[in-house]
């Protein structure tokens, strides 16, 4: 869990945020990259965050014979 | 069909829905009243949360708001996003699995004092009404630019479905209203952005044309982004994407603000409440999952929204002579949404900078988007709908956690000790309809516009209820004492931030403010201070009692508690 929350902030606060404007001199397709963290990339990783953490527990679950 | 009866048309038709899905889920019990008989799938909760959660703000404020700030937008969308992964990961499913029907109640019974629980029931109905002001805002202008009823008619025609749902379904009936409520707000979002996507970048998925070219006019070929930062440079503005320049707000206060509402959105009572409806602390984490998805769709739409309207306001006004104006131009005005106000008499729209000729209101870039993109008037009235559907679902959740404040957390377990179960639902509903006339009054004279108003509820929530949730599910020592100065202090601190810089001083600049963190963001701090104080003061107060400390280790096992109410 420690893992998923350090990404949760790499992503949002440090990349985000932080970083923005040095990232933002790359740019991919479109996009200033540190812009497409703030506006869309941070939203993506969050949704694969909960994901892996509902899909960890549930294997934690079932290890103790539960749910 | 013209408009206004697209809108009537469509407009009655979801309230009929919402009104049928309510008889048909109406109940009798207090469980049912307060947690739908904790029986709804991980899905459907994941809908209801969406729906509980888009308010007013997200629908119509968010894009427009975003569109004026570019970069610095990010703020409503990652902290308005990013707490989910919070409640996922540190509250909803240890609140489920203690069981029980609210959030004070776990705050009562972990800090084993009704004063903790008084304090944290008073601070749910704090934030609730605060929050529920823009909701009914929200109602108010919906009605009076589509159905051309005045405003106060429109929220009272609001208030009354509300009414009818909440206090007759209570939560069952409100989480399946919700469920049918994000179907028809997300519709209603997503079709006019994919259309203006089409229009202006040609592709259709407004993520991938958020990133794409312009399709025509003198910009034809130039990334989107460009060409919207070579607009802003032309008008003397900061460019769209770039952050912290000079106009823009500065680093600390874009963390500051995001963190508020990422924790705000974590401790946000209706939306915990949400997790109690469902049958496991794995579905918990799973509709939150869910939750994220659903919500995810409208936000990472909202930017691409955002960016397109602001091409377009520029390119087709700017410079444009006012006898020419687009139609939805004229049609919008009449609301005074935008106005045009011609300082140098030349009959043409100059929106420089400082010039100060064109007064845009952020609501018009949600709202008037399916008219600028010429799209039918079925997809204008289905705007109108999905406006009504986010203000309404929102409304309604919020009323139902402050009616169960009032009378389970205050007249239950305080005030009656011996009320029956009957009596309590009776009393759940008529603080559910007292709260929702007093909702009207708000909505009728709000103080603020939607969005910030919003904005305030979270700052209060995430610096009274996260520390104390987090501090009681992961550690065995913090005490009533702590718990209880930590919440005061807190909410004390960012309330009389926020009164300060935004009533009694509202002309102060970022060099007045703390560490230059703006009133919005001043939760962040909020925070801090719960968490701090709450610690120290648990360091010189008696631990707390072993069966607490028990009941702590209990919540965070893997096996569900067996028995609740």
């Amino acid at each position: 869990m420690a893992i998923l929350l350090a990404v949760w902030f790499v992503c949002s606060y440090v990349l985000g945020i932080f970083l923005v404007e040095p990232l933002n001199e790359a740019r991919v397709g479109g996009f200033p990259l540190g812009f497409w963290f703030a506006h869309q990339g941070s939203i993506y990783v969050f949704v694969v965050l909960i994901l892996v953490y509902a899909a960890v527990m549930d294997r934690l679950d079932r290890r103790y014979g539960v749910g | 069909m013209n408009v206004q009866a697209w809108t009537y048309l469509i407009v009655t038709a979801t309230f009929a829905l919402y009104v049928g899905i309510a008889w048909w889920s109406r109940v009798r019990t207090t469980s049912g009243f307060y947690v739908a008989g904790r029986g709804v799938p991980a899905v459907a909760n994941g809908m209801a949360t969406g729906a509980d959660w888009m308010s007013a703000a997200s629908f119509i404020s968010m894009a427009g708001l975003i569109s004026f700030m570019g970069y610095t937008g990010t703020i409503y969308l990652m902290g308005w996003t990013g707490g989910y992964v919070l409640l996922a990961l540190l509250l909803a499913p240890y609140l489920r699995k203690y069981g029980k029907f609210t959030t004070s109640e776990f705050v009562g019974d972990r800090y084993y004092s009704d004063a903790a629980r008084l304090v944290a029931a008073g601070c749910t109905i704090f934030v609730s009404f605060t929050y529920i002001a823009g909701q009914m805002r929200g109602v108010g202008v919906v009605f009076s630019r589509f159905l051309e009823v005045e405003v106060h008619w429109g929220v009272i025609i609001g208030v009354v479905i509300v009414f009818f749902y909440a206090v007759l379904g209570g939560m069952r009936g409100i989480t399946y209203t919700q469920v049918a409520q994000y179907c028809v707000l997300i519709v209603a979002f997503l079709i006019p952005a994919a259309a203006i996507s089409w229009k202006i970048t040609g592709n259709p998925i407004p993520q991938f044309g958020f990133g794409g070219t312009v399709q025509e006019g003198q910009q034809a070929g130039v990334f989107l982004l460009e060409a919207l930062d070579a607009l802003h440079r032309e008008l003397r503005l900061p460019e769209y994407t770039a952050a912290f320049v000079p106009g823009k707000k500065s680093m600390i206060d874009v963390t500051a603000i995001t963190l508020a509402l990422m924790v705000g959105t974590a401790g946000l009572p209706h939306v915990l409440v949400r997790f109690y409806t469902v049958r496991s602390a794995r579905a918990a984490r799973w509709s939150a999952l869910w939750a994220l998805v659903f919500i995810g769709l409208l936000y990472t739409t909202a930017p691409a929204v955002a960016a397109f309207a602001r091409v377009n306001l520029i390119s087709t006004l700017h410079n444009t002579s006012y006898s020419e104006v687009p139609e939805w131009f004229r049609s919008w005005e009449t609301t005074g949404l935008i106005s045009f106000d011609d300082q140098d008499g030349d009959g043409v729209i100059d929106m420089t900078d400082g010039v100060g000729e064109l007064t845009v209101d952020q609501d018009i870039m949600v709202l008037a988007n399916p008219e600028i993109a010429e799209l039918p008037a079925w997809v204008v009235a289905l705007v109108a709908a999905g406006g009504l559907a986010a203000a309404l679902s929102t409304a309604a959740g919020l009323l139902l956690v402050i009616a169960s404040a009032i009378s389970h957390d205050i007249g239950k377990s305080i005030l009656w000790k011996d009320m029956s179960s009957r009596r309590e639902l009776l009393l759940a509903r008529v603080t559910a309809s007292i709260a929702v006339i007093v909702a009207a009054y708000f909505g009728i004279s709000p103080p603020g516009f939607v969005a910030q108003v919003v904005a305030f509820a979270f700052g209060l929530a995430a610096s009274s209820f996260f520390p104390v949730l987090v501090l009681g599910i992961f550690t065995r020592t913090t005490t009533k004492e702590g718990a209880i100065a930590g919440m005061s202090s807190g909410i004390l601190f960012t309330g009389a931030y926020i009164v300060y810089f935004r009533l009694i001083r509202p002309e102060a600049t970022a060099e007045d403010w703390l560490f230059g963190i703006s009133p919005e963001g001043i939760g962040a701090v909020g925070m801090l201070i719960n968490f701090s104080l709450a610690l120290i003061v648990s360091r010189f107060t008696k631990p707390p009692p072993e069966e607490v400390q028990q009941l702590v280790s209990e919540i965070r096992l893997p096996r569900e508690r067996a028995a609740d109410g």
